[in-house]
């Protein structure tokens, strides 16, 4: 397992106490991203022009003895899907291979405004479709933990980099589950943040009534500075939500004497690995050693969540994707016709998968199939949304493995799109109800390979998350 | 469910996909199976139920979790020119592409 050094906290305390200056942080992160990356190919793209500078703006604070912004000289890489102003920004696809943009998404600006050290851009599957992290146009990621394993997907870098110390953070996105999963692959806590919550200006739309950024972190009291940091409403994003930013950090810490715990039994039967279901099971077990009220519950319409996600997220993605015609950014196949431009352009800028989804979208939306296959699951996705909402009316958090597995060997699951898909089977429910959940670690199985146990709350309940999260971790529930 | 080659052949064409024969073969099984899949969904009487329109429920405290929308004030794009610096065929302020209209 790699060392991983350092966290936001004992920065914090090395800066002030000046062990370290913020620039001799990020080279010593540079040295070991170049010792360590060529294997784990997780960052496609470094800037350490604009990290350097960054430092030095921190270091020149420290010395004129300002207070420390929260996030001073923190190092932080960026999923490839969140615009970097700059620097090129790919999706992991070639049809922006060389794609600058030319302006920052507030996630990163806001980051940046709290003195975090930008350290590039994070590999990822190709526009965030995929589980695996193979579906990138520039390789996979391997994932550090075991390096003939896949560290999930879509946001495999960003939680490979931060598994293996490589960045204290990173951001991801989360469509149907591409912050939790790759979180429980890699073994570190993924926070998916409820709809709404964080602006996505600057993220490259893939689904966008899905799509949400979110922190990986070494531990959850990083994810709750993180969340208070890039939360909030903004005006260059309408879907962001005008609801008050708790502090996130404060409210991690409590009791969690009587918060009643929902386990749904459709997340425990069939296709679950034995090793996963023990490992949640005991994680269930020590949240009520620390006084949570387990209580069963029913979620009828679970099995039919995929198969929901999969023509809405697609529908979605065929038209967020059409942009993608050669005239304004990124590849340009010359053609006879403007026609001609466009389609080439599409075929040799896009990957199967992409391809496979758009293909898919296309379809669900075409004349004659979209009362069948779009509306229908607008409907479907209604009964699951309230499944959630009954749910909460008995319990305050609901708890269930992350992923069926955990992480798999690469090539794995190349061949079969649909068994790929199903490895999202635990984490779609609450991308489309809008809910927020995280992924924590939860155990080991005996192959040494990280299980992730996810907990869902309420719509902007993130605080509940974080307190049941970090007490879960306190009391040893990654090693449980 | 059966998707025919037609059918793949029809929807490249809507989605300006310009697919190779293997391909469209390829798709052809794979859509197949995926549709057939979510063929599941037959399986609820949904006659009763809404489509979910928006993905914030509203608030029964009358709490507001959608943004007020800002004036409708003209401003500059400060970003046209970076875009049209690295776009593949600029004249600006505009994009050139491939004549599409015939005289």
């Amino acid at each position: 397992m790699p060392v991983r050094t350092w966290t936001i906290s004992s920065i914090r305390e090395a800066l002030v106490n000046k062990q370290i200056s913020t620039r001799e942080l990020i080279k010593q992160f540079y040295e070991r991203i170049e010792n360590e990356n060529p294997k784990l190919n997780a960052y496609l793209a470094l800037s350490p022009d604009r990290a350097y500078a960054q430092a030095d703006r921190v270091d020149a604070a420290i010395a004129s003895g300002e207070a420390l912004a929260p996030l001073a000289g923190v190092p932080i890489a960026i999923k490839d899907v969140i615009s970097t102003a700059g620097t090129i920004t790919t999706c992991g696809s070639k049809v922006l291979e060389n794609y600058i943009p030319p302006y920052d998404a507030t996630a990163v600006t806001r980051l940046e405004a709290a003195g975090a050290v930008i350290l590039g851009k994070t590999n990822c599957d190709e526009f965030a479709m995929g589980s695996s992290n193979e579906n990138s146009a520039y390789g996979p990621v391997r994932n550090p933990v075991a390096l003939d394993r896949v560290p999930g997907g879509s946001s495999g870098g960003s939680a490979a980099v931060v598994a293996a110390g490589l960045a204290v953070a990173a951001l991801g996105t989360d469509t149907g589950g591409s912050i939790r999963q790759p979180g429980a692959c890699c073994g570190i806590p993924a926070l998916m943040p409820t709809y709404g919550r964080v602006s996505r200006y600057g993220l490259i739309a893939f689904a966008s009534s899905l799509d949400r950024i979110g922190p990986f972190t070494t531990n959850v009291g990083d994810a709750a500075t993180i969340l208070s940091i890039i939360a909030g409403n903004d005006s260059a994003d309408s879907t962001s939500a005008p609801v008050p930013v708790p502090n996130y950090m404060a409210e991690a810490h409590g009791s969690l004497a009587g918060i009643r715990i929902g386990v749904p039994e459709e997340y425990f039967g069939e296709g679950l690995d034995a090793e996963v279901k023990a490992k949640v099971e005991a994680g269930i077990a020590l949240l009520e050693r620390l006084g949570c009220k387990r209580v069963p519950i029913r979620m009828p319409h679970t099995e039919y969540a995929i198969a929901t996600y999969y023509i809405l997220a697609t529908a979605e993605a065929s038209s967020n994707l059409a942009r993608y015609d050669g005239v304004r950014y990124g590849l340009r196949v010359p053609g006879t016709t403007l026609m001609d431009m466009y389609r080439k352009t599409r075929e040799q800028g896009f990957g199967p998968e992409v391809k496979r989804r758009i293909m898919l979208g296309t379809y669900a939306l075409s004349a004659g199939y979209y009362d069948a296959y779009y509306l229908r699951a607008q409907k479907v996705r209604s009964l699951i949304a309230r499944d959630f909402a009954e749910a909460f009316e008995k319990v305050d958090a609901i708890i269930t493995p992350t992923a069926p597995t955990p992480a798999f060997k690469l090539g794995e699951k190349t061949a079969d799109p649909l068994q790929m898909y199903l490895a999202d089977i635990y984490t779609v429910t609450g991308s489309l109800a809008g809910i927020p959940g995280i992924s924590i670690p939860c155990g080991w199985t005996q192959a040494e390979l990280p299980v992730g146990m996810q907990i869902f709350a309420p719509h902007f309940a993130e605080a509940r998350i974080l307190r049941i999260a970090h007490s879960f971790e306190t009391a040893g529930g990654s090693d449980v | 469910m059966k998707i025919t080659r037609e059918d793949v052949i029809r929807v490249a064409q809507l989605a300006h996909l310009e697919l190779s024969p293997g391909e469209i073969e390829t798709y052809r099984v794979q859509l197949d199976e995926i549709l057939s899949y979510a063929g599941k969904l037959e399986q609820l009487d949904v006659s009763n139920v809404e489509p979910m329109a928006q993905v914030l429920p509203q608030p029964a405290d009358g709490a507001q979790t959608e943004p007020e929308l800002r004036d409708d004030i003209l401003g500059p794009c400060s970003v046209a020119d970076a875009i049209l610096d690295q776009a593949p065929d600029a004249v600006k302020p505009f994009f050139r592409v491939p004549k599409v209209i015939d005289r």
